[in-house]
């Protein structure tokens, strides 16, 4: 199949999905998973911000070594917050509920996913979740850190652990009916043609992170719905003060909680698989691998967790199984990255937004990947466990990886959402601003965290005062590359230019829809006879990758 | 079938979704997806289970002098009306397949009664529990479990309790806190699914279920029997491996 | 994929093994077995009628090959997460505490 070549100017948009109805009831009460896409859009943009909004007291307070913006229980508040809020409210629904929920019926060729409602439902869950937790920021706040280890949240801790810990329950429970809803479309409303190994390969990620989200989150729920009662009813499994067992909650915890990296990391990666091959405009390398590697991090990703137990009272002997299965995890990783590259090699690649992303994405990822072998081995571990290397590590994983995927994702398919262009001289603008303003936030910390800087003080010594300093001033200059994309897609949605279908000129089946898509995404249902991006012969394609005036203006 | 389904009109069904292609595809979506939230049902569960058996190996003699309180006659006799509300639910799915709707029904109702009855067989097992002050708690004011209110000397129920050897109060309130916590989950899933049987009653009585349209029905029929095989790991755990504590 | 109507006796049939395997390990737990057998044999009869409520009731014996990954797979994520979390507490005594 050949790229759709159409360079006219579109007629105004038809009947889509945005302007099918309106009203805010029928946003409300909407069926169509783009609409709950968009729900999902606002809402996490939200959090987003409120996370950001706690990053940015952090990097205050550590501007300086004393103690002087925050008191350290303030402090710890702070840290906390930004932890729940970014993780559970922000990073593990950001692709899969906007992009995922946008895109896995699209790219099947089904009207919506196998329960609209279910769909809905989520996203009700999610804002109970959020409303929950919110409530209990401003009542008073949660100090025990993302992780709520006991004995400290059971016994000790003066502060909502019980509130929070409810909304994180509630919140878990969008993220398994989003996924269960995810594996049952993949399986049963493909299109007719439209084999497995012809998905793109944006639905075998998404396909692995919901397996992680239904295996995964009710083990948690289950563990901090113990930990609350542990708290309430001085009854309980985990405090020693109770009779139980610490190194059980982190067990628990982790089980979860690891793989999570992975629901954060897996979409992102899909997304840049798409953006890798359609950038490059040829196929990815090793389709097959680069698919199965997806699920064998889904299944890796569930037998590492003890690394995050190595300084504990953890059996060396299981910290040695532990070390091992991590080494292993790097295994897909490293297939992934590999493939990309091979991807690129004589390829023509046109260097728009969406790509720069994708680009720092593989770098950062690097980066994040190979420092975690550090923390994967049992020995280094001990020198750098709870120092802000770790800090490093997994913001380059989190902000490097997942972000990046989101924040290219979002500028690739943002003509299919809105129906318009973003301007596309700020969006490489604002990608270059932000992959500089991370590297400069978080490159310090590793050398500080080395050097012994522990995480989670609102003090240091003075002699880390530079590190902080830098990554104070990196954190300034990330934040703002995070405005200038926030304004502009506002902007665009009105001023934007419209959109043509195919945009980007590709053979994906979302393509092959008007911009935005109406409700029922076909006019009829397709029928696939085509690869995953099977782009036209060499020659021609360098023609279409070159003669594209409207993005050769900057 | 295949042809049978070639030869209906595409949108021939008052119950297909408009989303959906044909009602094949939307049983089987409806059958995937609650196996899908029984493997969550399933992981949600494990981490009990896994708190269970760890803490059982750390603590036999514990584990056994507290099961042992536990009634094997009344557990005995809710695992008979568990099962007998399994299959009481496997003939509802079966009387809708076959389209007869009067034993559909009733099938229904008798399955929802025995789930009625296990749940008060089990309340009265917790009160069994309440009058011999064995609800785990430090907040419960003269909880004999408390280390406070044993130091004010308050005497402990110990005919009611026999601690075998090497057991102590701390533990055995640990084993009563992850038997109310197992079985009060179970018995929340139990009220979850009295509810949606009442819900398949109310419609199986308007006659919305038919050969062709049976998946609530059916997918109902698969969270029931879920609850079912919960319980019946749960009974021999809780109730019956503290017999032989001697042996691990 | 048509869908398999079991019949009203395979439904008996179970319904009677069940309550068999009910009695039998009520019977068991009073026997006083060697070793750890009460506990692997509570557990064995649990299991097989388990698998038999899946198999019949549920269906599973007449289903796809994808419902029979989907009960496999929990089966060995919860596998994971017991081996994993005990190979740490089976293996917490074999450093001897004097040494260190």
């Amino acid at each position: 199949m050949r790229p759709i070549e159409s360079f006219e100017v579109p007629a105004p948009p038809r009947v889509n999905y945005i302007n099918a109805q309106y009203g805010l009831k029928s946003w409300l009460l909407t069926k169509d998973h783009k609409r709950i896409a968009l729900l999902y859009l606002g809402s996490i943009t939200f959090f987003f911000f409120i996370g950001g909004l706690y990053a940015l007291m952090i990097r205050l307070e550590l501007l300086t070594p004393q103690g002087d913006l925050l008191q350290s229980t303030t402090y710890n508040k702070v840290f906390t917050q930004h932890g729940i809020i970014m993780i559970f409210f922000f990073l593990i629904p950001s692709i899969p509920a906007t992009l995922g929920n946008f895109l896995i019926p699209m790219m099947i060729g089904a009207k919506d996913l196998a329960f609209p409602r279910i769909n809905l439902l989520s996203w009700y869950i999610y804002l109970l979740g959020g409303v929950i937790t919110i409530y209990a920021l401003l009542a008073g706040g949660v100090d025990t850190g993302w992780t709520f280890y006991t004995p400290f949240s059971t016994t000790f801790s003066n502060s909502y652990v019980v509130a929070t810990g409810l909304g994180i329950f509630i919140n878990g429970f969008s993220s398994i009916l989003t996924g269960l809803n995810f594996i049952v479309t993949i399986h049963t409303m493909r299109a007719p043609g439209m084999t497995w190994f012809r998905m793109p390969l944006f639905l075998w990620s998404h396909y692995a992170t919901s397996l992680i989200m239904i295996l995964g989150t009710p083990v948690v729920a289950i563990t901090i719905l113990l930990l609350a009662f542990e708290r309430v009813a001085r009854v309980g499994i985990f405090d020693p003060a109770l009779g139980g067992d610490p190194v059980l909650f982190q067990h628990l915890f982790w089980f979860y909680s690891h793989p999570a990296v992975y629901i954060m990391v897996l979409p992102s990666m899909g997304v840049i698989s798409e953006l890798i091959a359609n950038f490059s405009r040829k196929n990815i390398f090793g389709y097959s691998f680069v698919a199965f590697s997806s699920l064998a991090i889904a299944v890796f990703g569930f037998l590492v967790w003890g690394h995050h137990l190595f300084v504990t009272s953890q059996s060396v002997y299981a910290g040695m199984i532990f070390s091992f299965l991590s080494f292993a995890v790097a295994i897909p990783s490293a297939i992934k990255v590999f493939n990309w590259t091979a991807t690129l090699y004589r390829s023509s690649i046109s260097y728009d937004t969406p790509m720069l992303y994708a680009l720092g994405f593989i770098g950062l990822f690097t980066v994040g990947g190979m420092t975690g072998l550090f923390l994967a081995s049992l020995a280094t571990d001990v020198h750098l466990s709870d120092t802000y290397f770790v800090v490093a590590h997994f913001h380059y994983i989190m902000v490097g990886g997942a972000l990046m995927g989101y924040l290219g994702g979002l500028h690739y398919w943002w003509p299919k959402i809105a129906g318009r262009m973003y301007p596309e001289g700020w969006g490489r603008f604002s990608a270059l601003i932000i992959f500089v303003g991370f590297n400069l936030t978080f490159l310090p910390q590793f050398i500080a965290g080395y050097l012994g800087m522990p995480r989670r003080y609102h003090a240091y010594p003075p002699e880390f005062q530079v590190f902080n300093v830098l990554s104070t001033a990196g954190a300034s200059i990330l934040g703002f590359g995070m405005l200038i994309p926030a304004i502009y897609f506002v902007w665009s949605m009105r001023y934007g230019k419209h959109a043509e279908s195919n945009p980007w000129h590709l053979p994906g089946l979302e393509w092959r829809t008007q911009s935005p898509p109406p409700t029922e995404n076909f006019e009829v249902t397709p029928i696939v006879t085509w690869e995953a991006y099977e782009f036209a012969p060499r020659e021609e394609t360098e023609v279409v990758g070159k003669f594209r005036p409207e993005l050769e203006r900057i | 079938m295949a042809i049978e389904a070639t030869t209906q009109p595409v949108h021939g069904h008052r119950s297909l979704q408009h989303h959906f292609e044909n009602m094949e595809q939307q049983r089987e979506a409806g059958t995937l997806g609650m196996w899908i939230f029984l493997v969550t049902e399933i992981m949600f569960f494990g981490g009990m289970f896994l708190a269970y058996a760890l803490y059982r190996s750390l603590y036999p003699a514990a584990f056994a002098s507290a099961s042992n309180h536990l009634d094997i006659t009344l557990g005995a006799v809710n695992t008979g009306v568990l099962i007998l509300s399994s299959f009481t639910m496997a003939m509802a799915v079966y009387f809708t397949q076959v389209g007869k709707q009067r034993p559909q029904v009733l099938c229904l109702v008798l399955t929802l009664f025995l789930g009625l009855a296990f749940l008060g067989i089990k309340a009265v097992e917790y009160h069994d529990k309440y009058e011999d002050h064995l609800i785990p708690g430090r907040l419960i004011p003269g909880n004999p479990f408390n280390p406070a209110v044993q130091e004010e000397g308050q005497p402990i129920d110990h005919h009611k309790l026999h601690l075998l050897p090497g057991a102590t109060l701390e533990k055995v309130e640990m084993f009563y806190w992850i038997y109310f916590a197992m079985t009060g989950m179970h018995a929340l899933h139990m009220v979850i699914g009295a509810g949606l049987l009442t819900f398949l009653i109310i419609f199986s009585l308007k006659g919305r279920f038919d050969p062709e349209y049976h998946s609530p029905v059916e997918v109902v029929g698969l969270y029931w029997h879920f609850v079912d095989i919960v319980w019946i790991f749960l009974f021999p755990l809780l109730y019956l491996l503290g017999r032989h504590f001697e042996h691990g | 994929m048509s869908e398999h109507i079991v019949s009203v006796r395979v439904y008996i049939t179970i319904f009677l093994v069940l309550l068999v395997g009910t009695a039998l390990t009520v019977l068991a737990a009073f026997i006083d077995f060697p070793w750890r057998l009460n506990t692997i044999v509570a557990l064995t009869i649990a299991v097989v009628k388990a698998t038999f409520v899946v198999l019949y009731f549920m269906h599973v014996r007449y289903s796809s090959r994808l419902v029979w990954v989907i009960v496999a797979s929990a089966l060995f994520w919860m596998g994971i997460l017991f081996a994993l979390t005990f190979s740490d507490y089976l293996t917490r005594d074999w450093i001897s505490t004097q040494t260190g």
